[in-house]
């Protein structure tokens, strides 16, 4: 904010950040992020095209694109919001509450995955079955 | 607004001063992005579990490969790849209009922020498009009956279940009513003479429609999928909608001077807050809808 300190309540400002390298250079990083997680979402795709396609294969590419997003979403925040330029103890009264996302996704996709099993062993009764493939099951889920 | 003659003891905050050394506007801009994030979070986890919960889900390099001039041209990613680089660069233009701002360059600000919603409406654009080709579409699907019909993809009607095999295509078409064979054979023909199909009988409509290359089809899949790809993609494009208006707002104050009376643009800041948070979430939905 430099020598237009947009309030009085602001003691202390930054110098401005004098040219805009730094914006092009991140502009170019997320666009290189996105074209590398296009070409893993191509890769999957072909896979699953494949007469036996690699489960585990899929997987692990699944999750490199989840890197790969929080990756930019690191970005953006950081530099584009210029969060990264507050106070610390501002940055971590965000970041903190945040965290609590890796119990809510943890728990959520457990008890999606545990609903499937007891779908597919009728709650226990039957050996589970892997993958169901043309199974009327889909239909079931489909009149839910 | 100026902010001379300020006594040295003003009670900003209450509390002596601001605790973080930011403006009250900015901090709480930022908690409530916070909360946005967390709501947003909440559908895409939503989404998840339920995904997680069923056997099968719909392939999103099927469902989204079409982009528009191309016909029925098999373009997995194409289009979405677009309207992510076309958010990523207005993402660019508010970061280079809060930048003008820091410099006091009005020409510069009223440049970017018009390059920003410029790409904020051809984002809605290009969404406006994918939605009508989906809602719009028509895809030949065994519905639960076991007969075969033509359908769109809404948030009743997912035709994107799992593959059916040949040999079921041909039971299921013989339980298939003549109108409905009649509708499946123009759509294989992409249009054609509706009329001409009708007036045919069943047994020639189903051999025409059993020597078509271009016959794929498709069991039902979970009917939330259509829920949750026009609910949360729809929630993230009202978050554009009202971005564009705000930034359409911002571009009309700088126009006519109010941060130069002011004294500086943060404003412009802010509003590139919430700019910045709807390309943020963008790149969650694109990994959660699209690529995985």
């Amino acid at each position: 904010m430099s020598e237009h300190a947009s309030s009085p309540e602001i003691t202390f400002a930054h110098p401005p950040a004098e040219g805009t390298k730094r914006i092009w250079r991140v502009f170019w990083l997320l666009c290189v992020v996105t074209v590398i997680e296009l070409g893993i979402g191509l890769a999957i795709y072909n896979i699953h095209k494949g007469a036996d396609p690699n489960h585990t294969l899929v997987l692990m590419f699944k999750g490199m694109v989840c890197i790969l997003s929080l990756a930019k979403a690191y970005y953006i925040v950081s530099v584009f919001m210029h969060l990264g330029d507050e106070i610390r103890n501002f940055i971590m009264t965000i970041v903190v509450p945040l965290c609590l996302f890796l119990w809510f996704i943890g728990a959520f996709l457990w008890d999606g995955d545990s609903w499937k099993k007891l779908r597919n062993t009728n709650a226990g009764r039957h050996p589970a079955k892997t993958e169901q493939h043309h199974q009327p099951a889909v239909d079931k889920d489909a009149k839910k | 607004m100026s902010t001379t003659a300020i006594p040295t003891n003003t009670k900003w905050w209450n509390g002596g001063r601001s605790p973080f050394n930011a403006s009250y506007g900015k901090v709480m801009m930022l908690y409530f992005l916070m909360s946005d994030a967390f709501t947003f979070g909440a559908f895409l986890i939503s989404y998840g579990t339920i995904r997680f919960s069923v056997n099968s889900w719909a392939d999103p390099n099927q469902v989204f490969n079409s982009f528009p001039g191309f016909g029925h041209q098999n373009l997995p990613l194409a289009f979405v790849s677009l309207m992510t680089f076309i958010l990523i660069f207005s993402s660019v233009t508010m970061v280079l209009a809060v930048h003008e701002g820091h410099k006091m360059n009005r020409k510069g600000v009223e440049k970017y922020m018009i390059l920003t919603i410029l790409g904020g409406l051809a984002f809605l654009g290009c969404q406006a498009w994918e939605w009508t080709h989906l809602l719009t579409g028509e895809h030949i699907a065994m519905l639960n009956d076991g007969s075969l019909s033509v359908v769109p993809t809404t948030v009743k009607m997912n035709p994107w279940g799992t593959h059916v095999p040949h040999e079921a295509i041909a039971a299921a078409l013989q339980s298939t009513p003549h109108d409905k064979l009649a509708e499946i054979a123009a759509t294989l023909q992409h249009g054609g003479a509706a009329h001409d199909l009708a007036a045919k009988s069943s047994a020639e409509l189903i051999s025409a429609i059993q020597a078509s290359p271009d016959l794929h089809v498709n069991h039902t899949g979970p009917i939330a999928f259509g829920g949750y790809f026009f609910g949360i993609t729809g929630f993230h494009g009202f978050h554009v909608f009202s971005g564009v208006v705000i930034n359409v707002v911002m571009w009309a104050k700088t126009r006519l001077g109010h941060f130069d009376e002011r004294g500086h643009y943060e404003m412009i800041e802010k509003a590139g807050l919430y700019w910045h948070f709807v390309d943020l979430v963008w790149v969650f939905v694109f990994l959660c809808f699209y690529l995985i």
